[in-house]
């Protein structure tokens, strides 16, 4: 698999991420009130492992490529809505 | 006297790391190692998430006498109540643990790191487990604020995942490889991934693998045959993935109930069995089931299960203490039982369970809260048929706080599993004339607030 690793999302990709988080998850926030540096995990938007799985789902399908942790953190390209949007615009096949 | 590993050469494998073999030989000095590291005290608390660091740690603990400690749950109000029940406890771990009320202590550096491999040949000797020596407190929330403990002795462990062995077909000729996506502190992961592997010469896999792209690549890297012990939910996740699943020889699957159809498809995706593992963390295991074609679930040996005072309790085999089952139980003829539901007040989510009323109780203890009430909604029959996770909803009135300092709040006492979603905000509870928040008035509260959220959320559409 090739990839770009320093691919950074734009605005366009970052709201779409945080709509796309909000309804998979039936969240009571709205997608534009979600910082992009705060955390998704624990304190935060308080989702946890569960919801990331989920989440992770909805971008594979979407995005056309498998999250990956490879033994590292699990939950680091969660690490806030910035983290996940850069993921997918580096993963991304679609 | 039990041994600590039943595998029959120093050379056989008994974990895999980073995809590297550990065999007996290297295990055994491993724990040596550590256990002349441990800190004076008598109890462990074994946060390790590496699967490897914490059965040295567990190991290292029994052969230096001391107890290990594994709470469901690691909020601070939890740490506090261990660091009350045993407050000569260290906290062993391999990442970060910051705010701890009590002491902690580094995964010492294991000798595989940074030592030559033991000598083939050198001797090996396994060490030796008193079969009454307590190992263990595990941990349930109990009705009021402090955990309740429950003991593990290491004979009773021993019987249990020897069984356990039995029951998924190990066969000693053909060890199995495990991969688990169940940490090794919750009871099933424990036994299902660490005490079954060590006790039928079996391997397990040092990871935790997350995503399904990474539980794929974990069992391609298995060497045959390779079995994946995990919950419905990592389950339907894999599936809905929708990528190529490697050979797997069994599935097992247990924490929270397992819908036929999941079972079913999971036998087919994978072309392997899939066996549903009943228990708790008071009895450990219980049961299993073929689910994708069984409704009855068959008892591990020598345990009874006898209904008394409305509820059915189960004792003998490997059950330490006689306990009532949180699961509305139908006994069969043939000594096999039906599950019939769960008891009205009892909540289970991602295989950690609690109460209604516990939930209550740390709810209404929150600064400002004037009442309050967690209510399980009713949607939970269709998410258990979708081997969705449920989530809580809370009804709070508290003027003057703010969701967020609420949560913020209960975070610290309750598991976030049982966080509320939502948590609705109201001038009074309508509580009925016994006090109670009936279950239709907070279906109905409940079914309004959802109606008004989907409004506001078309209205935030362009």
């Amino acid at each position: 698999m090739t990839q770009n690793v320093s691919a950074t999302a734009d605005a366009t990709l970052l709201a779409e991420v945080a709509e796309m988080t909000v309804s998979a998850l039936n969240l009571e926030i709205r997608p534009s009130d979600i910082d992009p540096a705060a955390p998704l995990y624990g304190e935060g938007l308080g989702l946890d492992s569960i919801d990331i799985l989920e989440v992770a789902l909805v971008v594979s399908k979407r995005y056309g490529f498998s999250l990956r942790a490879d033994n590292e953190d699990n939950l680091r390209i969660f690490s806030s809505l910035q983290s996940l949007a850069d993921y997918i615009a580096a993963h991304r096949t679609q | 006297m039990l041994p600590l590993v039943s595998h029959s050469h120093p050379d056989a494998v008994v974990a895999w790391r980073n995809g590297r073999p550990v065999s007996v030989r290297r295990f055994v000095a491993d724990v040596r190692h550590v256990a002349a590291r441990l800190p004076a005290g008598g109890h462990i608390l074994n946060a390790c998430t590496d699967r490897y660091r914490f059965a040295v740690g567990f190991a290292a603990g029994m052969v230096a006498g001391r107890i290990s400690l594994l709470p469901s749950t690691y909020t601070p109000e939890t740490l506090r109540h261990l660091a009350a029940f045993a407050p000569d406890t260290t906290v062993l771990t391999d990442g970060e643990h910051t705010e701890l009320p009590l002491p902690a202590m580094p995964f010492p550096a294991l000798l595989e790191d940074d030592a030559p491999d033991p000598q083939a040949g050198d001797d090996c000797e396994i060490p030796l487990i008193a079969a009454e020596q307590l190992v263990a407190w595990v941990f349930t929330s109990g009705s009021t604020g402090a955990p309740v403990p429950h003991r593990k002795t290491w004979g009773l462990l021993v019987t249990n995942v020897r069984a356990e062995g039995e029951a998924l077909g190990f066969d000693p000729a053909q060890p199995p490889t495990l991969i688990g996506t169940v940490p090794p502190q919750h009871m099933y992961g424990f036994e299902s991934t660490v005490l079954v592997a060590l006790q039928n010469g079996a391997a397990f896999d040092a990871g935790r693998p997350f995503y399904p792209a990474d539980i794929v690549a974990a069992l391609e890297r298995a060497p045959a045959p390779a079995m994946l012990i995990t919950t419905p939910f990592h389950l339907r996740t894999l599936l809905d993935e929708g990528i190529g699943l490697p050979p797997a020889a069994l599935l097992v699957s247990a924490t929270a109930p397992l819908p036929v159809e999941l079972a079913r498809r999971a036998e087919a995706a994978f072309d392997a069995p899939l066996l549903e593992i009943y228990g708790s963390t008071e009895t450990g295991q219980i049961a299993t089931r073929r689910s994708a074609s069984q409704d009855a679930w068959t008892l591990f040996p020598g345990i009874r299960l006898d209904n008394r005072d409305d509820a059915t309790w189960a004792s003998e085999g490997h059950i330490e203490v006689a306990v009532p089952l949180s699961d509305v139980i139908e006994l069969c003829e043939d000594g096999r039982f039906l599950l019939k539901g769960r008891n009205a007040d009892l909540v289970n989510i991602a295989g950690k369970r609690t109460s209604l009323g516990w939930l209550n109780q740390q709810l209404l203890a929150l600064p400002g809260v004037r009442d309050g009430a967690f209510h399980l909604p009713d949607a939970q029959a269709e998410q258990d048929a979708q081997a969705r996770v449920l989530r809580l909803a809370a009804f709070v009135v508290a003027p003057g706080l703010d969701a967020a300092t609420v949560l913020a709040e209960l975070r610290r006492r309750v598991d976030p599993v049982f966080l509320p979603r939502p948590l609705l905000f109201l001038d009074s509870l309508p509580r009925n004339a016994t006090g109670k928040l009936p279950r239709a008035t907070a279906e109905a509260l409940l079914a309004r607030h959802r109606a008004q959220h989907q409004a506001a959320r078309r209205q935030d559409r362009p």
